[in-house]
């Protein structure tokens, strides 16, 4: 049996896993699940892609397929892409949460995000595009897996993500703040936190992570408008198989699905990839609702 | 002349078949405020359905029932109501947001299997050869514009009718009831999950017709017509004809199509042909932002009556 596919879904997960800790963030401290966050990862991709166009690409760095200005390119795109997540706030959903329905911001989403995923299509045409063309050598590391210098490159950017986040939730005033907000969102006020603080780096971190993630599928992957629709399934079945806001909830459910899609791919048939992420979240909310790392609903 | 009134035709049949779908997210958004990002999945389900019984036999796929087409929309409107039924099961107990979550993924997987079953659906080639109503006078395309326009009409008004004695009905009036104060429903008696699951299999089994309807319209069907934009396109109809009104529904289809054909035609004739996928592009991205501005600045839509029950 070839074991190759653990990688692949290593790195599939860890993808997954970082778009769903902007969900599972939006979701328990704005309350609503977040339809447009798929597109912020592709309007990510496509800011670092820009970015990289302007200030130029440079000769690889080792056995990397890119060098330092895409690294730079992805922190100025992860600033970009909160940007457009708090100009969308402030537009459109800070403004409908006000009316207190939390379904029509759901629904808000839904329509954002088709509206900015077809501006892609029209910005850049369907067709995909990449950030390098250029081949990469996968080295054997036992076991019959063979990894190539990209895969090990972004492995470490997403562990160093994924630990700053926890140290970032668990140590920092603030997102101290942000957890007290979304277990009691009205004691968080009478302790007076400032709910726009909290409501603001929500936006940023979900909309960097997404970013992130979106420039790792760039790298590896491809670029292209629809990116972060096909990945608006497996995200949201992290978030919930991780129980909603748990950050290495979303982690785990993230690596969960992506090592059950490499496996399915492995070994029920490439085109039933996509079905994984349903069968799971359906039985996650027939056995447990809650998820793995979720408290029961108040 | 005739080709105007056939395009009139052809134009009003389209519009009716949306309209129809948009009955079915009337029943359950508008009535029941429960949302579903899935409607293309749950059209699907319907226009599968009803082509796979109804067709003559093809190698390689199941078929050759030759179920009657009155059969194969019933049977389509059944099938659409359990697998709606079967969602609103595992969801409609839990937080609104997960029937939204878990409908967008019943699209997914069923635009997947559409494309992928090859034995159950004919994969990415579709079903063809759907028996239409009144296939005799095909050659007669006045005659069968006009005729199929009828049955379409028809199917239209007998949902819409039976859609507006419902919401009047006792069973309607628990569902709005649900909507405005849960608490209170509850507390008279009435299971909110159950209520609610019936809606939406009522909503879904429209939405089923409706895509049954559409196949045997057209004559055939491929999993690519059943993709999210169609279910945004619903959407925008009714939010433009007002969530809650069925009449409103109707107006929002027939409008909202009618700017849809007319934008896509406009930019058909003065958009250079390889700029028109962009352009389609575009005319997407219009529509989702006409969506959010309906739900910034007029929530209830344009074609709602002002007064009345709500």
């Amino acid at each position: 049996m070839n074991l190759q596919f653990l990688l692949d879904g290593l790195i599939a997960g860890s993808m997954i896993g970082l778009g769903a800790i902007g969900v599972t963030l939006t979701y328990s401290i704005l309350r609503f699940s977040n339809f447009a966050h798929g597109d912020f990862m592709a309007w990510g991709a496509y800011a670092a892609l820009a970015v990289v166009g302007v200030i130029g690409g440079s000769t690889p760095m080792g056995p990397l397929s890119f060098g330092w200005p895409l690294l730079a390119a992805m922190v100025v795109a992860m600033g970009l892409t909160a940007l457009l997540a708090l100009a969308l706030d402030w537009v459109l959903f800070a403004r409908l949460r006000a009316r207190g329905q939390s379904i029509i911001v759901v629904m808000a989403s839904f329509g954002a995000s088709m509206a900015l995923r077809s501006l892609l299509e029209f910005l850049f045409t369907s067709s995909p595009t990449y950030f390098s063309r250029a081949i990469q050598i996968a080295t054997p590391i036992g076991l019959g897996i063979r990894i190539t210098g990209d895969q090990v490159a972004l492995l470490i950017l997403t562990l160093a993500l994924v630990i700053g986040m926890h140290l970032f939730m668990s140590r920092s005033q603030r997102g101290r703040e942000m957890r007290a907000y979304s277990q009691n969102p009205a004691l968080a006020r009478v302790v007076g936190i400032d709910v726009a603080k909290v409501v603001r780096a929500t936006w940023i971190i979900g909309a960097a992570l997404a970013c992130a993630s979106g420039v790792m599928v760039g790298v590896l992957v491809q670029i292209r408008p629809m990116m972060g629709l096909d990945l608006l399934l497996p995200i949201f079945a992290a978030a919930i198989l991780g129980g909603i806001g748990s950050v290495p909830g979303a982690v785990l459910g993230g690596l969960i699905i992506g090592l059950s899609e490499a496996a399915a791919v492995q070994f029920v048939g490439a085109e039933w990839r996509a079905a994984v992420a349903f069968v799971i979240l359906m039985a996650v909310l027939l056995v447990r609702p809650m998820g793995l790392f979720g408290v029961a609903e108040r | 002349m005739i080709d105007l009134f056939g395009y009139g035709a052809f134009f009003l049949s389209t519009a009716l078949i949306f309209g129809l779908m948009t009955l079915g997210l009337n029943l359950q958004w508008g009535m029941t405020g429960l949302f579903n990002v899935g409607i293309a999945g749950f059209v699907a389900i319907g226009a599968y359905t009803s082509a796979i019984l109804t067709t003559p036999d093809v190698a390689d796929r199941v078929g050759g029932f030759g179920w009657p087409i009155l059969l194969g929309w019933c049977a389509a409107a059944a099938v659409t109501a359990l697998a709606a039924a079967f969602t609103g099961y595992a969801t409609l107990r839990l937080k609104s947001d997960y029937l939204a979550i878990t409908t967008f993924g019943v699209a997914v997987v069923v635009h997947l299997v559409a494309l992928n079953a090859q034995s159950l659906t004919g994969g990415p080639f579709g079903v063809a050869f759907i028996p239409r109503p009144f296939a005799g006078v095909q050659d007669q395309a006045a005659l069968f514009n006009a005729l199929n326009l009828g049955v379409i009409a028809v199917v239209t008004l007998t949902v819409y009718l039976a859609l507006e004695r419902l919401s009047r009905s006792p069973w309607g009036r628990v569902l709005r009831a649900l909507r405005e104060d849960e608490r209170a429903a509850i507390a008279l008696g009435k299971s909110a999950q159950s209520y609610r699951i019936q809606a939406f299999a009522v909503g879904g089994a429209v939405m089923g017709l409706a895509g049954a309807v559409q196949g045997h319209f057209i004559g055939f069907i491929a999993p690519n017509t059943y993709l999210p934009t169609l279910t945004f396109q619903v959407w925008a109809m009714l939010m433009v004809g007002g969530s809650g009104s069925n009449r409103g529904a109707l107006l929002g289809s027939i409008v909202v199509w009618a700017i849809w054909v007319g934008s896509g035609s406009i930019s058909a004739a003065i958009v250079p042909a390889d700029l028109q996928a962009r352009a389609a592009a575009l005319q997407i991205s219009a529509i989702g932002v006409m969506l959010c501005l309906i739900l910034l600045w007029r929530p209830s839509g344009f074609f709602a009556p002002r007064s009345g029950p709500k």
